[in-house]
């Protein structure tokens, strides 16, 4: 089992999600992030004085996915979540040791 | 003089004004408030809040007759009396004459006044001023300041026949101001400037963001104290009448230039126009017509408006080169617009347009009405600097101006009133306690 994380544009969110549904991967959990990576920040301006926002707004996506899905929802979040420019995020796999749903009290790869 | 009858066409006019320019504290606190950050914005709030509490009740005790009282028969203050103004019921206004409204409307309509002058000031301070000491101050300055200056410029003294007594300083002296270019906006700005000196810089200044934490309420705010200048200023022509109109309709497209003037600075030195800076060109228009609504033609108002909004917005980067956390920029909005208003009349000031006034340089009156619109506005500046200096050193002395600095890094609203202004999650904090 594997837990797929990704930090993506805010905007893409709706794509990568259609994506992973249609592609079977049904469950996922997102939150609202702010960071910075090679981008760096953004300039705003307030009566002429700049501010440099350098956490910037991205979600949080976690999948937990069995480790022969994991390939394909990696795929699928990368392409679904591209948009070319700088900024578009990361995505990486972390190995999973136990999973448990909390309502039946299923475990391992039944439980995803 | 009993020849004169109430009116209640104008008696209506005053009444309704008094009540637009209550509400302009109100919004002048959303118009603050939403330039603060989140941590602030209730404190920022409150220091308007409180000043409708403090300078209502000192109104009424003492603070009308002060200002306008004539017994005194002094051009420096009106009297000095405590009657709680049971007298004036029942009387008419007489300000350099006798006007068909109660006594008691005009009053009222002046405490607005003196309640909005005070309040302005709080923006030069946020984040950071102890409440009760911003209590007490308020309640000194306008005994000290507020009142005695709106004598020297409102108050055309008690005419009985052809006599005049007690007119103020600068009323007698022929310094035009129609609303309050500065025993209002000169008058907050140059105090506002003396605090900031006095109180010194907010925690991470220049090195930390402080970019407004709620442009909408900026917004609101912005609209509800343009809604409420009209009272303000067409309220000053004290009836429904001529004058009246020819300082709303000024009020209004002086505004709008300003807003126009402030906009397409930041869009050639920014890159942006931005919604901050049609909410300040909107204020800096509305403070720069303001002595001069009922002394202009229309087309010369819309010119000081547009000048006030570039001026303006050149005017609020001052505070970085000179090194003063002038937070809200009271200096570069209401100093600034104050003294181009009370300047520009010297100007495009016409007796043809209104007969109380003298024409200025371009209706060949010369530079005589630019010289005492000059004396006026830098006399007011140099007092109110110098006693807000004062007060301000004193009270930072004896009970402390400033809250403590991790208090203020925290978040003054927490630390001075036990409350917070946002709850944007539905995860509990807690639950009842005692």
């Amino acid at each position: 089992m594997k837990l797929i994380t990704a930090i993506i544009k805010p905007q893409k969110l709706d794509d990568v999600k259609e994506a992973l549904v249609a592609a079977g991967i049904i469950g996922m959990t997102v939150s609202e992030a702010k960071g910075f990576g090679r981008q760096l920040g953004l300039t705003e301006v307030y009566r002429g004085a700049q501010y440099k926002v350098d956490l910037i707004p991205k979600i949080r996506l976690e999948v937990l996915v069995s480790a022969k899905n994991a390939d394909k929802a990696i795929k699928l979040i990368t392409d679904a979540a591209r948009t070319g420019n700088i900024g578009d995020g990361k995505v990486w796999a972390t190995p999973v040791e136990s999973v448990i749903r909390v309502r039946t009290g299923e475990s391992g790869e039944e439980a995803i | 003089m009993t020849d004169v009858v109430l009116n209640t066409g104008d008696t209506a006019w005053v009444l309704a004004s008094t009540a637009l320019v209550l509400l302009m504290t109100p919004g002048l606190s959303l118009f603050y408030g939403g330039m603060v950050r989140a941590k602030s914005v209730l404190n920022m709030m409150m220091m308007s809040m409180v000043t409708i509490g403090i300078v209502s009740v000192l109104w009424v005790i003492y603070g009308f007759k002060l200002a306008f009282g004539y017994e005194a028969n002094s051009q420096w203050y009106g009297a000095l009396s405590l009657s709680g103004l049971g007298s004036a019921v029942n009387e008419l206004t007489n300000n350099g004459g006798v006007y068909p409204i109660p006594l008691l409307a005009f009053a009222a309509f002046q405490l607005m006044f003196a309640i909005i002058t005070p309040a302005l000031i709080s923006g030069a301070i946020a984040d950071r001023t102890k409440f009760t000491a911003w209590a007490v101050f308020v309640g000194v300055w306008v005994t000290l300041v507020y009142f005695p200056v709106a004598h020297w410029v409102f108050a055309f003294g008690n005419k009985v026949g052809d006599n005049v007594s007690g007119a103020g300083f600068l009323a007698a002296r022929g310094v035009e101001d129609f609303a309050g270019g500065t025993a209002v906006h000169i008058n907050a700005g140059a105090a506002g400037l003396a605090l900031a000196i006095v109180l010194g810089k907010r925690v991470g200044w220049r090195r930390e963001s402080m970019r407004p934490h709620s442009m909408p309420l900026v917004l609101i705010g912005a609209g509800l104290l343009w809604f409420g200048w009209f009272g303000f200023n067409a309220g000053s022509a004290l009836g429904a009448n001529g004058v009246a109109a020819l300082a709303l309709l000024n009020t209004q497209v002086a505004t709008a230039a300003a807003a126009l003037g402030w906009l397409l600075v930041e869009k050639f030195r920014d890159g942006h126009p931005t919604s901050l800076g049609v909410a300040s060109g909107a204020v800096a228009g509305l403070v720069a017509i303001t002595p001069a609504c009922a002394f202009v033609a229309p087309w010369a108002a819309v010119v000081i408006g547009l000048i006030a909004g570039i001026l303006c917005a050149l005017a609020v980067g001052l505070k970085y080169k000179f090194n003063f956390d002038d937070s809200l920029d009271v200096v570069g909005v209401h100093l600034v617009g104050g003294l181009w208003g009370c300047l520009s009349i010297g100007l495009f000031g016409s007796s043809a347009i209104n007969s109380l006034g003298l024409d200025g340089i371009f209706y060949g009156g010369g530079t005589v009405l630019l010289g005492k619109q000059a004396f006026g506005a830098f006399f007011v500046m140099a007092y109110s600097f110098i006693a807000t200096l004062i007060i301000g050193f004193i009270i930072e002395k004896t009970i402390g101006f400033r809250v403590k600095p991790e208090s203020e890094a925290a978040g003054i609203d927490y630390d001075q009133h036990a409350e917070t202004a946002y709850e944007l999650t539905s995860s509990s904090r807690g639950g009842f306690s005692s």
